[in-house]
């Protein structure tokens, strides 16, 4: 298993050995000793591969992420897994601002709780947070499911598009144009499957949540809601 | 008594409320929703026109023309790229979203920068196959929408553009309204189709020049410090911006002023929100000096130029090159009197037509239907925009000669004087005839 200590080598050194790495590499499990939190650790990785951070991740940890495994054994900095593509991104601890911004696809599972703004303008990507999530959180979000098995702060999903929503706790408040909807077949399937990959599937049933969506009211411009805009 | 001899005062229309104002004041009471539009400011404001340049006499020589050489190369992202751009002429295309444009004007603006041997740039909206296919060389704009961002487009890139703001609304997101989200638009954005789509103002992850700073460099680790990285700025306090987007770490910087164009924007905010790109550059040149960077952090200035005149007034006061949307779409043939009866037809006429934001374009240009968009061949539109940057280069040529310059970023400051005392003060260049520089401290 190839070992990179950042004590002793440079950001540059690592990402420039993960992004030389082809798709049928041998090396697909990499430890990274003394991330320091550095920021931008494991952004750009193209390749099947797992990558463990042994410590805490500055800003941006995974970013843009394709096709990787990037397991976090310690807090990550705002936006981590930002615009990832697809593959996972998993945080032991907790993530600060932004997580999985703008995301397009793949999984971002954080074991502990999210800053504000998680999930803003999400466009295909899941997120499983564990713990409770900060205000302002799937701000503008396009598409994907945010998952939060603890409470979310206020002004859950404003101005939302079609990224679905599902809180098991409390919500503080909803965000313009953000409403709770009703709970169908496919969406316990969906939140059930979704369980199952974080890993919770056996403490934590679908059954408990309720639904966010978008109202869709604020899709095309109307004089009578000027307030909102 | 006969009343026929005495004189009358005349209909006299007020200048605060005028025509245009009195007419917009009823719309506004009949719709309830702010006027809309494409374009930059239509209002007069101090601009290149403002300034003229001092030929060669006694004191300084001339060059010859079509003999002596006048070099127009422009070297962009030398800083800390390790591929920088090589652009032939200092006039670069500016970025314009597919979803605004079709893919057919977007496919041109390829070709034509092209055979010109510049750039062009992408948009809100991601990168097309078909512009990047034509496109030498290709900027890919990273904005707060993010729409349609994905890292290997990144790397196709040959320059990465963070956009921060723009010259027609500073501090403004971007829009698209429903008439324009076809299908491919709203999947390339991942949005439904038809709704009017709201671009955000501010980027998701980063706020304020610490965490830029942090942000360019993830996108230099990203792309493996291969790509230059622009910064763009609306004008608005240009010194400041300038010299926060040089700290952050920006190869390049792009500076708007209030003309620039913009797909759609609320009529209030291109006119009323940010500087003139004539009272931005001189600022934005002293952070660069300022700072020991002036040339080696390059500085592309836009808005409202039309002329190789305008180039090299630009160049002159010290920008390393600058970006056209507006005049490269009339260029085209965005605004056509050949389609007059149409523009009628829209309420509007060839030269006014800004309703960009409609989609239904008479020219094919600013528009999403099939049928409209077929109108504009991308060729031969194409072509026509590398003639008209060649016109632009050779006039910038002509004017540098006449100033003894075998370069045009040997123009400067000293070559020019003003016609007004505000493009005096805001140029900083002496009103013509004087060496009074007004705000000057000496
Ligand atoms: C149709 C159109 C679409 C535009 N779209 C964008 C955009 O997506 N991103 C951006 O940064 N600027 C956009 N702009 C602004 C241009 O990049 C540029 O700043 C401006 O057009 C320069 O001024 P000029 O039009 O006077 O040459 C757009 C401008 C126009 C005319």
């Amino acid at each position: 298993m190839p070992e990179v200590d950042l004590a002793r080598s440079t950001r540059r050194e690592l990402n420039a050995a993960l992004h030389a790495l082809l798709p049928e590499t041998n090396e697909t499990h990499w430890l990274v000793r003394n991330p320091g939190g550095q920021h931008a650790l494991a952004a750009g990785i193209n390749a099947p591969v797992t990558v463990e951070i042994d410590g805490h991740a500055g800003y941006y940890c995974a970013g843009m992420n394709q096709q990787a495994n990037v397991i976090i054994n310690g807090n990550a900095g705002v936006g981590v897994a930002e615009n990832m593509m697809s593959g996972m991104v998993h945080v032991k601890g907790d993530a600060s601002q932004a997580a999985g911004a703008t995301a397009h696809g793949g999984l971002l599972v954080i074991d502990g709780n999210a800053s504000a703004r998680c999930g803003i303008s999400m466009k295909g990507v899941d997120i499983v947070v564990k713990g409770s999530i900060g205000p302002m959180s799937a701000f503008m979000a396009q598409a994907g499911n945010l998952v939060v098995l603890g409470d979310a702060g206020e002004a859950l999903g404003d101005s939302l598009y079609e990224t679905r929503i599902f809180v098991r706790g409390q919500v503080k408040s909803l965000g313009a144009d953000c409403t709770q909807k009703e709970m169908r077949p496919e969406h316990l399937e969906i939140l059930a499957a979704l369980l199952a990959q974080a890993g919770v599937e056996d403490s934590v049933t679908p059954e408990q949540f309720k639904r966010y969506g978008s109202a869709r009211q604020l899709y095309n411009f109307h004089v009578d809601n000027a307030s909102a805009y | 008594m006969d009343n026929s001899e005495t004189p009358r005062t005349l209909p006299r229309y007020s200048a605060t409320f005028d025509p245009h104002t009195l007419a917009e004041i009823r719309r506004a009471a009949a719709t309830g929703i702010y006027d809309i539009r494409g374009g930059g400011t239509k209002r007069a404001l101090p601009h290149f026109d403002d300034l003229l340049f001092l030929g060669a006499s006694v004191s300084r020589y001339p060059l010859e023309g079509y003999r002596e050489k006048c070099a127009t190369d422009v070297w962009l992202g030398t800083r800390f790229a390790k591929k920088p751009l090589h652009l032939k002429i200092p006039i670069t295309i500016a970025g314009m979203s597919f979803g605004a444009l079709s893919g057919q004007a977007k496919e041109a603006l390829g070709r034509g920068a092209s055979i010109a041997g510049t750039s062009t740039t992408t948009g809100d909206g991601g990168m097309t196959p078909e512009e990047r296919g034509q496109s030498q060389h290709l900027v890919y704009q990273y904005l707060p929408s993010r729409y349609g961002m994905n890292p290997d487009d990144l790397r196709k890139a040959d320059a990465i553009e963070v956009v921060i703001g723009q010259g027609a609304k500073p501090g403004g997101g971007g829009m698209l309204l429903g008439q324009k989200i076809s299908d491919r638009v709203a999947q390339m954005r991942t949005l439904p189709m038809g709704i009017d789509q709201r671009s955000a103002c501010r980027h998701p992850d980063w706020t304020g020049p610490d965490d830029l700073e942090i942000k360019i460099e993830e996108l230099r680790e990203i792309t493996d410090w291969e790509k230059p990285i622009y910064v763009k700025v609306g004008a608005t306090r240009p010194y400041y911006d300038v010299a926060l987007a040089v700290k952050s770490g920006a190869d390049v910087v792009v500076l708007d002023g209030m003309q620039g164009g913009t797909a759609a924007t609320q009529d209030v905010f291109i006119e009323h929100v940010g500087i003139p790109i004539l009272a931005a550059i001189r600022p934005a040149v002293q952070a660069l000096q300022d700072m020991g960077l002036h040339r080696k952090v390059q500085l592309i200035v836009s808005g409202g130029i039309r002329n190789g005149a305008d180039v090299a007034k630009a160049l002159a006061l010290g920008a390393d090159a600058v970006a056209i949307g507006t005049a490269a779409l009339v260029a085209l043939g965005d605004n056509d009197p050949r389609y007059q009866a149409e523009y009628e037809a829209l309420g509007s006429s060839a030269g006014a037509y800004d309703d960009w934001h409609e989609g239904r374009d008479p020219a094919g240009i600013t528009t999403q239907d099939p049928l409209l968009a077929a109108r504009l061949d991308p060729v031969m539109a194409g072509r026509r925009l590398a003639n008209y940057l060649a016109v632009m280069t050779l006039e910038a040529q002509t004017i540098a000669r006449a100033c003894g310059k075998s370069h045009l970023h040997n123009l400067e400051p000293e070559d020019l004087v003003a016609l007004t005392i505000e493009a005096a003060a805001m140029a900083r260049v002496p009103l013509a005839g004087t060496d009074w520089i007004p705000g000057a401290k000496f």
